[in-house]
């Protein structure tokens, strides 16, 4: 239907800013356009006759999928910080907080 | 903001010239064994990072499993709330970048909760009785909850000038239910009480279904309370507050109540009140500013991939709803004519939280009268002056009936009887344990006695004279002296009786 798809700037900010993306104004217009490609090439589905199709979300036609309510044992405290970049006190360390008061 | 705080109105001046409408929402724990989508231990309190596996800690490759029981147990909870079970639900990804969620979202529910429409009536007491409210609830969600961070490096453990933060994934993925109410209008003065009212009841009915500890000092129930403020029942609702952080049941009443004067004092100065999140401090008594609120577009919903849909069979919801245990409604009916007591006698237990453990206290033998003496005399201050629910305090119904037991052996009066209440609270042990260590027994030897009545009339010989000349109501000041002497030890009764019959 509409092969004109766009975005703004300004939405490609915000989208950025989401995914806490440091991007310039040349990579906000670079990838402003190839979002609006893939927009474009998504929104070809508009030419098709959707209304009685419900909208899929899964592959599988199945439901309920549940798991006994049994404990398993995971992983030890080392092990569950041994992949990470710092760690004290038995815990994540984490860079301070930013962007909020408390 | 301080100029505000400093010239608060008075909450009388507040709610009479505003009308206070509130909203909120309650999280509550599953007491579930494993985790909601993994089979990591739920325990509370153990080593930081000890109950992880890759599914929780948002690791590349690992997928969710959903926990049967936690849908149960919400299925249980939407039930008693009166609630519809929808036929087909769906997962949904909150999506945004925490470190209490190493996935960099939360699986939870949007736009297809699993309960919807449901109510809970609420009782208030008034001056003229109790009166009930009804509740309405929008929606009782499934999801999972977050891990715990600990701000380092700032004065108060608080994120504001902290240097870094530490994070324990333990509590990340424990299943969690949101019970969001609609707008809650009518309540006017008493929103405050019918907020506090509202939880409690919850809490009695997460209770009585044995699905949560719900344990408000562990985090196990927490609640979130939106207030906002209109000219009049009339007016159409207006922008609210989100205090978040509310985490006792006198909490919940203090907050509201602070927020109720804290946007009245802004809407008078002709301020406006801004729609955002605020942080309760239990000890200064007042909210602040958190985050401004992110537009719920921000989390960029979307159904969950990794967990197939929920469809709730509709016989196993009807065999749940048949399985229900007593309400607390219908419970409240059956103990008005066991205990033969009136609605407002009941709805104060209720609202001191005390009913199961007036009931405790009668299974363990005690009479229905003394029992509700204790729990709401003597306990309930003591509770209250240490901010707690009666049910965390360090005193068993079981110990309550044994002092009533004593009491009613004759082996102590209330006065001693409160003293060993006070032992069993400061954590002397058992009461016989406190009536012995602290040599606490009703003097029944009358000869003891009769020296001591002489003793204080001797000292007062005035009143003695007194009663002599037959002004018998002079009598209470030699019971006093007596009372004293004999460090409460003593029947004030019989006392009275030696001194008249000294006197005669």
């Amino acid at each position: 239907m509409t092969s004109s798809a766009s975005i703004t700037r300004a939405e490609v900010a915000h989208l950025a800013n989401l995914a806490r993306l440091a991007l310039t104004d040349d990579e906000l217009d670079h990838f402003g356009d190839q979002l609006a490609v893939i927009i474009g090439a998504v929104s070809r589905i508009g030419d098709l006759e959707t209304a009685d199709v419900p909208p899929t979300s899964h592959a599988l036609p199945l439901t309920n999928v549940v798991r006994e309510d049994v404990v398993r044992p995971g992983l030890t405290q080392e092990q569950a910080l041994a992949g990470a970049p710092a760690a004290e006190d038995g815990r994540f360390r984490v860079p301070r907080i930013l962007g909020e008061e408390a | 903001m301080t100029v505000t705080t400093d010239r608060l109105p008075s909450y009388d001046e507040a709610v009479a010239a505003f009308d206070p409408v509130i909203g909120l929402e309650v999280h509550v724990e599953l007491g579930t064994a494993s985790k909601m989508f993994c089979g990591c231990s739920t325990t509370f309190g153990a080593p930081p990072n000890s109950q992880v596996c890759p599914t929780c800690l948002g690791l590349p490759g690992s997928l969710p499993v959903l926990n049967g029981a936690a849908v149960e147990s919400t299925v249980r909870v939407g039930l008693a709330l009166n609630a519809t079970i929808v036929p087909w639900c769906r997962f949904a990804r909150k999506n945004y970048f925490y470190p209490d969620m190493p996935k960099n979202f939360q699986t939870s529910q949007y736009d297809e909760p699993i309960c919807v429409d449901g109510w809970l009536d609420v009782e208030l007491v008034t001056e003229d009785g109790a009166r009930t409210v009804r509740v309405e609830i929008e929606r009782v969600h499934m999801e999972e909850d977050t891990g715990k961070s600990l701000h380092v490096g700032g004065a108060t453990g608080r994120i504001h000038g902290a240097d870094h933060s530490l994070v324990d994934y333990n509590r990340a993925g424990i299943p969690l239910i949101e019970i969001v109410t609609r707008p809650v209008e009518g309540a006017g003065a008493q929103a405050p009480e019918l907020a506090r009212a509202y939880v409690t009841a919850l809490r009695e009915i997460m209770r009585g279904l044995g699905v949560s500890d719900v344990r408000m000092e562990q985090g196990s129930l927490r609640c979130d309370a939106n207030v906002s403020l209109r000219p009049g029942p009339e007016a159409p609702l207006v922008t609210r507050s989100e205090t978040k952080n509310v985490n006792s049941l006198r909490s919940v009443e203090r907050a509201v109540r602070h927020e109720i004067r804290r946007q009245a004092g802004r809407l008078t100065a002709g301020e406006r009140v801004v729609q955002e999140t605020r942080h309760w401090h239990e000890d200064t008594g007042i909210t602040t500013p958190g985050r401004s609120k992110e537009q719920a577009e921000d989390y960029r919903y979307f159904p969950e991939p990794d967990l197939v849909p929920v469809a709730p069979d509709r016989d196993w919801v009807e065999r749940l709803r048949a399985e229900l245990p007593e309400t607390p409604d219908a419970r409240r009916i059956r103990l008005l004519d066991e205990w033969s007591l009136s609605e407002f006698d009941l709805q104060s237990m209720v609202n001191a939280g005390a009913v199961d453990l007036v009931a405790q206290t009668v299974e363990a033998g005690a009479p229905v009268d003394a029992a509700r003496k204790w729990w709401l005399g003597e306990i309930a201050r003591v509770a209250n002056e240490r901010g707690v629910a009666l049910d965390e305090l360090p005193i068993t119904p079981a110990q309550v009936a044994a002092v009533v037991a004593l009491v009613e052996a004759g082996e102590l009066n209330d006065t001693l009887a409160r003293q060993v209440i006070e032992g069993v609270l400061a954590g002397e042990g058992e009461p016989a344990e406190v009536v012995a260590e602290r040599g606490l027994a009703v003097l029944s030897d009358d000869t003891a006695l009769l020296a001591a009545v002489d003793a204080a009339l001797a000292e007062q010989p005035d009143v003695a004279e007194k009663i002599r000349s037959g002004k018998v109501a002079a009598a209470g000041a030699i019971v006093g002296a007596v009372m004293k002497a004999t460090r409460g030890q003593a029947d004030a009764a019989r006392v009275r009786e030696l001194v008249l019959s000294r006197c005669a």
